[in-house]
């Protein structure tokens, strides 16, 4: 019981990982129908401007977090300004490989200013456990981390069903075109898709280097991008709580399936994970919670 | 407008003021030139129809008026150019197009669909006017929380054709509303097109290959080959014109 407790408190937390950034990939796939390959990036230069901001300019925590998401934003609408919108939104390939390159040249930026010895990043919540039995540790930290989660969802839940840029963004992810023939500007409003998407990022990526196991370093995000992108496909790639679903079963099932199947050895928990999720979308080709493209003539 | 062959005053609904003016309109999709001058006028509560055969031009013709495809020459809505604008300024501008193929956000519900016509309006009336639709189209109303995309394509058609006009457009541009749906079907369309246009008095350019029922609800039309304007008049003028019956009505 206890070690199932544990394996399932550890599943949990890093699930709730994967889910966060998971957020950040399908808002912008919402928007976009395309993976944003420099999302983890993003999310990494993030945590960066959340850690100076905090620790250099000593700015309290979670102010300098709503800054940092501020300030990516605004960078966000950049990029999108400057990268994307010169490129026709529905030909996927050259906007594929400019993400690609963003990613290189983020990650290689952040390199070069800040180095790649790991630092600190800052507690987000109390140290110590909520609750716990022998080695069975629910850690503040993933219930905070989890809250975070599903406070963010049910907010952009909020936003994107109640607000009339949340109508534009979904107008203009369901149906480019006509959208421009209603008069929503497709432009302005993939350009929040993005603020939007790289805010949540950056809040995502603070959240991660915010566990006390883990520590800030410009290559953190190059791992968690592929666990985060399996989640979200898990989940459906444009559904934002089957992103969280994705993250957290991605989580559980590697946890479990290293703590319980004797033959599969500890490196390979998150290769059985994928494998699980490649099942299930034999099964269903659209992920646990994706819409179906629905048409009839 | 130099148009020699349009009809004579006195047709019912020719007193209204231009709404759309289209002088000399060439359009191409890269390399081929589809348009080749094309002159057409739209006046203020008139129905007006584009016949043509497939491949002549009238979907070109829309996206032009729409922004959606390269244009040169001059196109005016209420006296200012609109060439060269991006087709969500053109709506802006109080044009709404239902495309061919109608266009719905397939995976909004119905109601969504509606909310998103009305995105350029800042009024407090688009609520009485959603619920005025349901009232117009009952199953629409049933279905409002349904995914647009699962309605039949009947349905699909009149949930276009609301949306298009809840932006209260000055101009309303419908592109086969026909298009693929059974005979009994377009009939109903029609039926519904023609009593909104008797109820709410809206502004219409109509491309259809179903010239009947077309001309039965239009003032004037315009016929297109090729790219190019080369017959135009009153509803009753093509009716019974010997070329436009023999290639056109069929009969």
């Amino acid at each position: 019981m206890e070690l199932f407790l544990a394996r399932l408190f550890d599943g949990l937390s890093s699930g709730a990982t994967y889910a966060v950034i998971a957020v950040a990939l399908v808002l912008i796939y919402k928007a976009t129908t395309l993976i944003n390959f420099a999302q983890g990036e993003l999310a990494m230069l993030g945590s960066f401007f959340a850690y100076i901001l905090a620790i250099e300019q000593g700015i309290p925590l979670y102010l300098a977090i709503v800054l940092a998401m501020l300030l990516s934003a605004v960078l966000a609408a950049g990029i999108e300004r400057v990268l994307i919108r010169p490129f026709d939104p529905a030909d996927h390939l050259p906007l594929v490989i400019i993400t690609l390159g963003l990613f290189l040249v983020i990650n290689a930026v952040a390199g070069m200013i800040w180095g790649f010895d790991p630092r600190s990043f800052p507690r987000m919540f109390p140290e110590g456990d909520v609750w716990s039995m022998g080695i069975a540790r629910l850690r503040w930290y993933t219930v905070g981390t989890m809250a975070t989660v599903l406070v963010l969802l049910v907010l952009l839940t909020l936003l994107l069903k109640k607000t009339k840029i949340g109508l534009a963004f979904r107008a203009v992810s369901s149906n480019l075109e006509s959208s421009g023939l209603v008069g929503v500007r497709a432009g302005p409003t993939l350009q929040f898709g993005w603020m939007l998407a790289t805010a949540v990022g950056t809040l995502a990526g603070a959240l991660f280097v915010a566990d006390p196991f883990r520590q800030l370093d410009p290559t953190w995000a190059q791992r968690v991008l592929i666990f985060a992108a399996a989640a979200a496909v898990l989940g459906g790639l444009d559904s934002l709580w089957g992103a969280l679903a994705g993250g957290i079963i991605l989580g559980l099932v590697e946890s479990m399936v290293v703590g319980y199947v004797d033959w599969i050895p500890n490196q390979m928990g998150l290769a059985a994970a994928v494998v699980a999720i490649i099942i299930v979308l034999v099964i269903r080709p659209n992920g646990l919670f994706g819409s179906k493209a629905v048409e009839r003539v | 407008m130099t148009d020699a062959t349009t009809s004579p005053a006195g047709s019912p609904a020719s007193t209204g003021k231009p709404i759309l003016q289209v002088s000399d309109v060439h359009a191409a999709y890269g390399m081929v030139r589809v348009l080749h001058g094309i002159d057409l006028e739209v006046r203020d509560g008139e129905v007006v129809v584009v016949l043509g055969a497939n491949g002549a031009g009238k979907t070109t013709t829309m996206r032009a008026i729409c922004g959606l495809v390269d244009t040169t020459g001059s196109i005016r809505l209420d006296g200012k150019e609109i060439v060269g604008k991006k087709s969500a300024d053109v709506a802006r501008l109080g044009v709404a197009h239902v495309p061919q193929g109608r266009g719905t956000f397939a995976d909004l519900s119905v109601e969504d669909n509606l909310q998103v016509g009305a995105f350029v309006r800042k009024d407090k009336e688009i609520r009485s006017d959603i619920d005025r639709w349901y009232e117009v189209f009952p199953v629409l109303g049933e279905r409002r929380q349904q995914q647009a995309g699962t309605l039949s394509g009947g349905e699909q058609q009149m949930l276009a054709v609301a949306r298009a006009l809840m932006g209260r457009p000055r101009l309303l541009l419908l592109d086969e509303p026909s298009l693929g749906l059974a005979p009994m079907i377009v009939q109903n369309v029609f039926r519904n097109l023609q009593s909104i246009r008797e109820e709410f008095g809206t502004t219409m350019l109509v491309v259809e290959q179903n010239a009947n029922l077309a001309l039965g609800i239009a003032d004037r039309g315009y016929v297109i080959e090729a790219g190019r304007i080369v017959l135009s008049g009153t509803a009753d003028e093509l009716s019974s014109d010997d070329a436009v019956r023999a290639a056109y009505l069929g009969y």
